[in-house]
């Protein structure tokens, strides 16, 4: 496919290596040349240096043949200008457009053909505090990914030696844990994967598992793996920029909750923007004088989210060092990420591959309903529908022990009964969860969670679920 | 000289102040009661006064500067009761100069303060002025001046600003000032068309509606009979003033608002309105169980009547009374008395030092409190979604003192002058804050007439302060405002 990126920031770079990986022709257009001369280098795409909005120099980019545009520039209006452009002058069918304002929501009818011809809008921050808030409601899991409109999740949970199932092989699992459904997708061990799970495959203390199972049971399969913790009642964020923003608007009803910011002037703004009972404090996250005088040690989880990798780094280390039990970090630089995740960071958020998700799922064939980077964008979970019968589509009315998957890749759960016979969406359905087995069968129609080790295996996957007319 | 220009102006006040005049003396001509005579002479007096002012300060017109509008307004107000207490001069038999200038004056400041004794007897015509001044005064004569008269200019806003009340005064409903204050005179006199007709529907005459539907938008009090509401002993009616008291209790910029909306959302969404509801509502209940409990009515039905209506009345600085409440438990008036020192809103046509002064205070405390606490914490005092300025705090806390010392001072005046401690401490407080009847020998069952020339003078200068909030007729006795 052919993807035009525009804007070469943190977001638009994540998004061009994560797709250009996969076999796709990238062309990037930014104004800095330096930017975009380091970009080139690294991977392999075109760049265009130049003014976005100006048909001239998307004309210059290709634009004319792109399959789709995708526009990450800083600022909101360029974003819906481009896709105008885009839409009006030459024509492009997919346009997707980052944009920051809540205003502009997915289905605002300014966005329609007639409107900016915007087809799906991502905004990183967004996708950021939604994975923040599901670390906070599950306080064990280091993440929690949906799919399904919410009815499976999948969880990664890192295994202490108190948990009843750890040093429990897996086929003992049924036993120990009888009625809760479940499937361990994988296990990484010293950053590794441990490949050929199966039934003897032991559980140990400070295994990092993947569990596929329905949101009902999440709690029960996080409580039998991974630390006792107690919901977080206190939260201290630090940081008040538009995540901390977003994340203190949604969850300052059931939390308590400190938010320092070390802007006064943005300060201001948060305490308009806040209710009363939302302290913003005026300050630095790595002061230990402050975070001593506001009782950091009685917070039950701390959140760093300034823009400042190191400062996130080192405020957390120090929260932890002061009695904080759970500390979370935004890090935008992969090397660090990996460095500190799971050392004194309970977990370290990598922003970029937060909302690369949404856009996988838009970006790639087939009917994906779903795609969740995993290990910040090492490995892959995703979701699509079975839309061939048996004899155009080479995973229809199959066992899944008939599938050839490769290595590691593993079938999790099935989601049955969401779409009518003709493939239209069932209203008011009632969907089933099914956890595949060795013996399950794959219909028409089956929401199928697919869990991918590595990347690059992705393609092989997609192939099983399209359709083709010309199969046998 | 400044001061020309200004007296240019004023002489243009005056000359529509004489074209108001001719209501009641349409009412006297139409009537041939005794007072034709007497609104007669004021009106042509009035209208040559305003002629020779216009006319020999013709040369210094210009347009004005910020400070000539306070200037102007002060003089204004000064100058229109004493045009206003004219005909009631002439027209009462024995009321004296000092009595008519303060009857005037209360009207002019919808105070509802009355020193007439026996109401019921005066002729029709008097009556009419009484509460028409009280109609035109309750939102202000330079609101409306600006409002229909393109004479003020560039300036126009500064005087809008020192005659309407409230902290917050840089909210325009519209880009031009005129346009704001014709949409709020519209609103004024939309309310006051609603309130005459669902009195006259309630069961009053037609004049009893007009003149009481004057004195209730308005907030005054005002009525053409000494028993007040008393006089028509009707529930219904009582109810029909509580609703209207409580509509003009809020900001009527408000109702603007709820007429672009199309929805009532803007008032549900105020937090001064829903303040005032709710503090007024709080206090009503809270009477009930009182008066139930030491057993002054035997019904709660009774005691609903009675503390819903007087609540509102004195909360809302209006001041009718349909019973001598001065004989329930101390704690009861008083605590009404104390309602209507802040209860209504700014940009209503209520008195006192307004709610939304008193929510400001409330949260910059609250903020103190947490900042002991937390001393590195940010908590800027925010209404209604935004940050208040400590611009505007300083403003409202200086507000405050001023008034806790003109309270002191105008009680000790009136302790000195000999009245009992009651007396003066509510007189004070019911002539400040613009609500009419206090307690003591000024209660709802005596009036001002009462009082010697001397107290009646400081409780004409407290209306008069209040009614422009303080500082714009203070600031008229500071030397700087005089230095060039």
């Amino acid at each position: 496919m052919k993807i035009l990126i525009l804007g070469a920031g943190r977001v638009g770079e994540s998004v061009a290596e994560s797709l250009v990986s996969e076999r796709n022709d990238i062309t990037v257009v930014d104004t800095d040349p330096a930017r975009l001369a380091v970009l080139q280098e690294r991977l392999d795409l075109r760049t265009v240096a130049g003014n976005g909005i100006q048909p001239s120099v998307l004309q210059e980019a290709g634009i004319e043949d792109t399959d789709m545009v995708i526009s990450c520039a800083p600022a909101d209006e360029t974003n819906l200008v481009v896709c105008k452009v885009a839409h009006e002058r030459f024509g492009v069918p997919t346009r997707i457009a980052r944009v920051r304002s809540d205003e502009f929501a997915d289905g605002n009818p300014l966005l329609d053909k007639k409107g900016f011809a915007v087809d799906k809008v991502i905004c990183p921050e967004q996708s950021v505090t939604d994975y923040i808030r599901k670390l906070i409601e599950y306080p064990a899991a280091l993440q929690v990914l949906e799919f399904a409109h919410g009815l499976v999740s999948l969880i990664a949970v890192r295994a202490v030696a108190e948990g009843p199932l750890v040093r429990h092989a897996l086929g003992e699992i049924p036993a120990l844990l009888p009625g809760l459904q479940m499937r361990i997708v994988a296990i990484y061990r010293q950053d590794k994967a441990l490949v050929d799970l199966d039934g003897a495959t032991r559980i140990e203390p400070g295994d990092e598992v993947f569990v596929l199972a329905a949101t009902e049971h999440i709690r029960a399969i996080l409580e039998a793996l991974g630390k006792m913790a107690r919901p977080a009642r206190r939260i201290m964020i630090a940081g008040g920029g538009k995540v901390g923003l977003r994340l203190a608007r949604q969850i300052h009803a059931e939390h308590e909750l400190k938010l320092i910011e070390p802007n006064r002037a943005r300060c201001d703004y948060l305490a308009t923007q806040l209710p009363p009972q939302v302290l913003v404090l005026h300050g630095d996250s790595t002061d230990e004088d402050l975070l001593g005088d506001e009782h950091i040690g009685q917070m039950d989880l701390f959140i760093a989210l300034t823009s400042d990798d190191e400062d996130n780094i080192m405020s957390c280390l120090l929260a932890k060092r002061m009695g904080v039990p759970r500390v979370l970090a935004v890090i935008n630089r992969r090397a660090y990420a990996d460095l500190v995740q799971g050392t004194a960071i309970d977990i370290a958020i990598s922003p970029a591959h937060a909302v690369l998700g949404e856009l996988l799922a838009f970006v790639r064939r087939g009917d994906v309903e779903a795609v969740h980077s995993l290990r910040r964008g090492a490995a892959e979970a995703l979701e699509a529908i079975v839309r061939g019968d048996p004899r155009t589509c080479r995973i229809a009315g199959r066992r899944v022990d008939e599938l050839k998957l490769p290595a590691g890749a593993q079938i999790g759960a099935i989601v049955r009964g969401l779409h009518l016979a003709d493939g239209s969406v069932a209203e008011n359905a009632t969907p089933r969860v099914i956890i595949a087995h060795h013996d399950t069968t794959i219909l028409q129609h089956d929401h199928v969670i697919v869990f991918v080790p590595r990347k690059r295996m992705v393609r092989e996957i997609e192939k099983l679920f399209q359709v083709s007319a010309t199969f046998f | 000289m400044g001061t020309l220009a200004v007296v240019a102006l004023v002489g243009r006040m005056v000359g529509l102040f004489a074209l108001l005049m001719l209501l009641p003396l349409a009412f006297a001509l139409a009537g041939g009661d005794a007072a034709v005579q007497a609104f007669a002479a004021s009106t042509a007096l009035t209208a040559a006064a305003g002629v020779t002012m216009g006319l020999a300060t013709r040369r210094f017109r210009r347009e004005l500067q910020p400070r000539d509008g306070f200037v102007l307004v002060g003089l204004t107000w000064l100058v229109l009761p004493a045009f206003g207490a004219l005909p009631l001069w002439l027209a009462v038999p024995g009321l004296g100069a000092t009595n008519a200038y303060f009857e005037a004056m209360s009207a002019f400041t919808a105070t509802g303060a009355t020193a007439i004794q026996g109401l019921d007897a005066l002729p029709l015509s008097v009556n009419v002025w009484r509460c028409f001044m009280m109609w035109v005064g309750g939102l202000g004569i330079i609101v409306l001046a600006v409002a229909i008269l393109p004479l003020l200019g560039v300036g126009g806003s500064q005087l809008f600003k020192a005659e309407t009340a409230g902290p917050l005064k840089d909210q325009k409903l519209t880009p031009r000032i005129a346009d704001t204050a014709r949409a709020i005179w519209g609103t004024y006199g939309l309310l006051s068309v609603g309130c005459f007709l669902a009195y006259r529907a309630a069961g009053m005459s037609w004049i009893d509606a007009f003149l009481h539907m004057c004195t209730t938008v308005s907030l005054g009090g005002f009525s053409s009979y000494d028993a007040s509401f008393g006089a028509f002993d009707s529930p219904l009616i009582e109810g029909v003033a509580i609703v209207f008291m409580l509509l003009a209790g809020i900001n009527l910029m408000l109702y603007y608002a709820v007429w672009r909306a199309r929805s009532l959302r803007p008032i549900a969404a105020n937090p001064e309105a829903r303040a005032f509801y709710g503090v007024v509502a709080g206090t009503i209940a809270l009477l009930v169980g009182y008066l139930l409990w030491f057993g002054y009515y035997p019904t709660w039905q009774e005691a609903l009547r009675h503390a819903a209506f007087h609540v509102v009345s004195i909360a809302t600085t209006t001041g009718y009374a349909s019973y001598d409440y001065a004989q329930w438990p101390l704690f009861a008036p008083l605590l009404m008395i104390l309602l209507g020192t802040f209860a209504t809103c700014a940009g209503s046509t209520g008195g006192g030092i307004k709610m939304v002064r008193m929510l400001l205070l409330l949260k910059q405390a609250r903020r103190e409190l947490v900042r002991i606490v937390h001393p590195h914490v940010v908590n800027p005092v925010v209404l209604g979604g935004r940050q208040v300025s400590d611009r505007v705090m300083q403003s409202v806390i200086a507000f405050m003192m001023i008034y806790g010392a003109t309270l002191t001072g105008f009680t000790l005046l009136l302790l000195f002058s000999g009245l009992d401690a009651v007396t003066s401490f509510t007189a004070v407080l019911a002539c400040v804050n613009n609500i009419g009847p206090g307690l003591g020998d000024v209660g709802p069952a005596v009036n001002y007439g009462g009082l010697s020339d001397f107290q009646t003078w400081v409780c004409t200068f407290a209306m008069l302060l209040g009614r422009l909030e303080l500082l714009a007729v203070l600031v008229l006795f500071t030397p700087q405002f005089w230095r060039r």
